[in-house]
């Protein structure tokens, strides 16, 4: 069965990311943390909490976390 | 069926960006770069980067650019556009660039309404060489040359370089802008866009200058350097349309 409702995914780039914490203050499901491990720049970077696979997936894919990030980390997928 | 809804726009490189984490100009040349790709003007456009934390924008950029001395970013724009009028040509310049070391090239520019398009990214302090006073610096704004804040008698006030170039006859577009949140990006990106059309039509000088955050030089958190645009920044600069004469 599918669902009518569609759902999104995002996918960060842990090299890019600086950890500058803007996807996460506008997530509107809170759905992005800071890692706990470094990348090999020495930033913290951002990580998607939610897998394909989870049942009841909040993420909607609107983009937003996309669209402020200052380092083309985050690509967006919906459907 | 899974689509992709938001990737790296086409004309820009897939190259880590130099900038520090949550500033202002990597956002911008994004939004550069998708507007070059939705008006189709990839092939055609020219950029001039400035001196400044942007210098290495022609890293970033998939198009052509040409790199100007200091300051003279509205002089080199005006030469290549008089030399290859089909193309769109564009400067990007900082606040120290365009309004203290550039001043006099980019009023000529404005006032003769050469055709090209000037990205004035504004955040109130020289970024690149340690956070000095620039000439957009507000008034009891802390900066390395002016410890406990920017003081009127002595240090003068920040100039509206917008406003100023608003009253040359020959500038026809110029709004202010920022890319402190989602709401102002958007609205960015649909300025930038005006300002490239106007262009494409032949009108004349446009200027988009856009609040940006420095948390680097500022010392405050990208989150915190965000609510400093609205709260602070925005009193001395309001986001408006200054001048529209596209009719």
């Amino acid at each position: 069965m599918t669902t009518k409702t569609k759902k999104g995914r995002i996918v960060i780039d842990s090299k890019l990311c600086k950890g500058c914490y803007f996807c996460m203050s506008v997530c509107p499901n809170e759905l992005i943390v800071i890692s706990t491990e470094s990348n090999e720049k020495g930033y913290y970077p951002a990580r998607f909490t939610e897998t394909k696979d989870e049942k009841d997936r909040k993420c909607t894919g609107c983009a937003m976390c996309a669209v402020i990030c200052p380092d083309i980390a985050i690509e967006v997928y919906r459907g | 069926m899974e689509k992709v809804v938001f990737k790296r726009p086409k004309y820009m490189k897939k190259a880590p960006f130099h900038y520090c984490p949550g500033c202002g100009h990597s956002i911008i040349h994004r939004l550069m770069a998708e507007v070059i790709e939705e008006l189709g003007i990839g092939e055609k456009t020219i950029g001039v980067p400035p001196a400044g934390c942007a210098v290495l924008a022609y890293d970033y950029f998939d198009i052509d650019m040409g790199e100007a001395p200091h300051g003279r970013g509205a002089a080199l724009a005006t030469g290549v556009k008089r030399i290859l009028p089909d193309r769109i040509v564009f400067s990007y310049q900082g606040d120290g660039d365009i309004a203290a070391i550039g001043t006099a090239e980019t009023i000529h520019a404005a006032n003769r309404g050469e055709n090209i398009t000037v990205i004035f990214v504004n955040n109130s302090c020289y970024g690149m060489t340690g956070g000095q006073m620039a000439p957009t610096t507000l008034l009891g704004q802390n900066s390395t040359t002016t410890p406990g804040g920017r003081d009127k008698d002595r240090d003068g006030a920040p100039i509206d370089l917008s406003e100023m170039l608003a009253i040359t006859r020959g500038a026809v577009y110029i709004e202010r802008t920022a890319v402190n949140s989602i709401k102002n990006i958007r609205k960015t990106k649909k300025a930038i866009t005006k300002a490239f059309k106007v262009q494409m039509a032949g009108l004349g000088f446009s200027l988009i200058e856009i609040l940006s955050p420095c948390p680097t030089n500022w010392k405050m958190s990208p989150v915190d350097a965000c609510k400093w645009i609205d709260e602070d920044v925005m009193q001395t600069f309001p986001l408006k349309v200054i001048k529209d004469e596209t009719g």
